[in-house]
């Protein structure tokens, strides 16, 4: 399987306080890696890091092995994201929302793509009305569509699914991984909900003060802390001192 | 540059401005009421010149008030642009897209045009209905000062960007606060030679003072003031060169600095 983002030993320091501590990891094609870890773990900084949101003080991030310093706006058409902090406009229609985005990503056959994301994520009845007059949910959902509207192959879900019921969190879950796996892409997701996080990972990367402290399987995470709950080995990992070797 | 990113950012500020009553008052309104204002205003002073006066202040005083009031919208449309994706939290968004800066420049630009031209011909129409200024006598001399009329706008704009970049939304009053910031050292409403000497040559750098009184010289004299011309767009590129720099600038130290997350945060 291709590495779709390399990360290397990158570092983000604000003055004299370490947001990220030399951490390492990559993703492969079809892989959904979570990252977890509690506040202030570098969750937040690492994905703006990853979004040329944030300069990294040191290391490297590489997507499909260029570098994304180098080839910003290259990379970022390729990529997209999702996060309850940054909204949609709320003065736009879901329509003209996604009709925006589509073409700030390049999207040529910009009427069908935005067309066919409001079907596929159930948006059509709310069409006319203003993104800021929907519920946290419904802009949620339309956050994730537009998410999909350059076709990612590197999507950076961040809480996708804090504002949703149960039943429409599983479905869009479904959605997001029918996607992932048509789309051989691969996804970084942050999320406080471990049953959701057991339920979607390939792998879980747990930071702690800037450091990448456990990066696994489910399973394997679970017999090495010898924890049947994820919950349980996040409040273990997010209580114990560094470790050097990682 | 991709066109679909620009077309993007042009769309994106035309939909919000085609159906808000306030925006559209922001670009017809106020004009309209300064209009009457400067007008009236103008009609008085007329009446206090001697019978004999060829000074026509309604030309004199109502074109500077058109060409200033253009040069006030180009900077605020450039400006409130950009606040408008910080007000909406779609700042994060926006800088996370695959849109360059100069993409993002431009489309600001083009709505800057569309508002600038609509603008322009509602207020020198109306001027004609209420006042019998027709601005369109001065011809062709129009255009070099209209051009860098927007252009110094667009400049300032793009040095308002910079400064809502670096300070944050709280920044956001000097999009109205820059263009009276220009306005008394730019000799709109009286010429230079009012100034102290000092103060001459210090103003000597900014292009609204050599378009302004290019202007008046075209009016009185019916000549096109080729040095005010020359000066007003050498020092207009000294500028847009500058405010992109500054601008490049401050958003490389808002990635370093964290400072574009805080723009949706503050």
């Amino acid at each position: 399987m291709a590495t779709i983002l390399r990360v290397t030993n990158l570092t983000k320091q604000y003055n004299s306080f370490t947001a990220v501590n030399r951490i390492s990891f990559e993703i492969k094609e079809g892989e959904i890696v979570s990252l977890l870890g509690p506040n202030g773990a570098g969750k937040t900084t690492t994905i703006q890091m990853l979004l040329s949101l944030v300069s990294p003080t040191s290391g490297d991030i590489e997507v499909f092995g260029k570098n994304l310093r180098e080839h910003r706006e290259e990379l970022l058409s390729m990529m997209n994201f999702s996060a309850p902090y940054s909204l949609l406009p709320y003065n736009l229609t879901p329509r003209e929302g996604l009709t925006v985005f589509s073409l700030l990503y390049g999207v040529r056959n910009y009427r069908e793509r935005v067309k066919s994301l409001l079907d596929e994520f159930n948006l059509g009845e709310l069409v006319n009305r203003k993104i800021g007059q929907l519920s946290s949910g419904e802009q949620m959902r339309l956050g994730i569509a537009k998410a999909f509207v350059n076709n990612p192959k590197l999507l950076l879900l961040d809480e996708p699914t804090a504002s949703l019921d149960p039943p429409t969190a599983r479905q869009l879950r479904a959605r997001i991984l029918k996607r992932i796996q048509e789309s051989r892409g691969a996804v970084l997701w942050t999320s406080h909900n471990m049953r959701e996080v057991e339920t979607v990972s390939d792998r879980i990367i747990f930071l702690s003060r800037g450091r990448v402290v456990a990066d696994d399987t489910p399973q394997n995470l679970k017999k090495q802390y010898g924890q049947e709950d994820l919950e349980e080995i996040f409040i273990i990992i997010a209580n114990e001192p560094i470790r050097e070797s990682l | 540059m991709n066109r679909l990113h620009i077309l993007g950012i042009f769309y994106r500020n035309i939909v919000l401005i085609r159906r808000s009553v306030p925006k559209l008052f922001g670009l017809f309104g106020f004009v309209t009421v300064a209009l009457f204002l400067w007008g009236f205003l103008t009609l008085w002073v007329q009446t206090l010149a001697p019978d004999d006066t060829a000074t026509d202040f309604i030309l004199l005083i109502l074109s500077a008030f058109i060409f200033w009031s253009l040069f006030d919208l180009s900077q605020r449309s450039f400006g409130i642009s950009f606040l408008e994706e910080v007000w909406s939290r779609n700042i994060i968004n926006l800088f996370a897209s695959p849109v360059k800066l100069s993409e993002m420049v431009l489309g600001f630009i083009l709505v800057g045009v569309v508002q600038a031209l609509l603008a322009f011909f509602y207020v020198t129409t109306l001027a004609f209905l209420l006042y019998a200024l027709n601005i369109w006598n001065l011809g062709l001399y129009i255009i070099p000062f209209f051009i860098n009329i927007l252009v110094f706008g667009w400049a300032l704009g793009v040095v308002t960007i910079g400064l809502v970049v670096r300070f944050g939304p709280s920044a956001d009053i000097l999009a109205f606060f820059i263009p009276f910031l220009v306005l008394p050292f730019s000799a709109v409403y009286y010429p230079v030679s009012v100034f102290p000497p000092v103060l001459q040559k210090l103003t000597f750098v900014l292009p609204t003072r050599h378009m302004f009184e290019g202007m008046r010289t075209a009016i009185t004299e019916g000549v096109m003031p080729l040095d005010n011309v020359f000066w007003a767009t050498v020092l207009n590129l000294v500028f847009v060169v500058l405010a992109f720099l500054f601008l490049y600038w401050m958003l490389r130290l808002a990635r370093i600095k964290g400072y574009l997350s805080r723009l949706v945060h503050d």
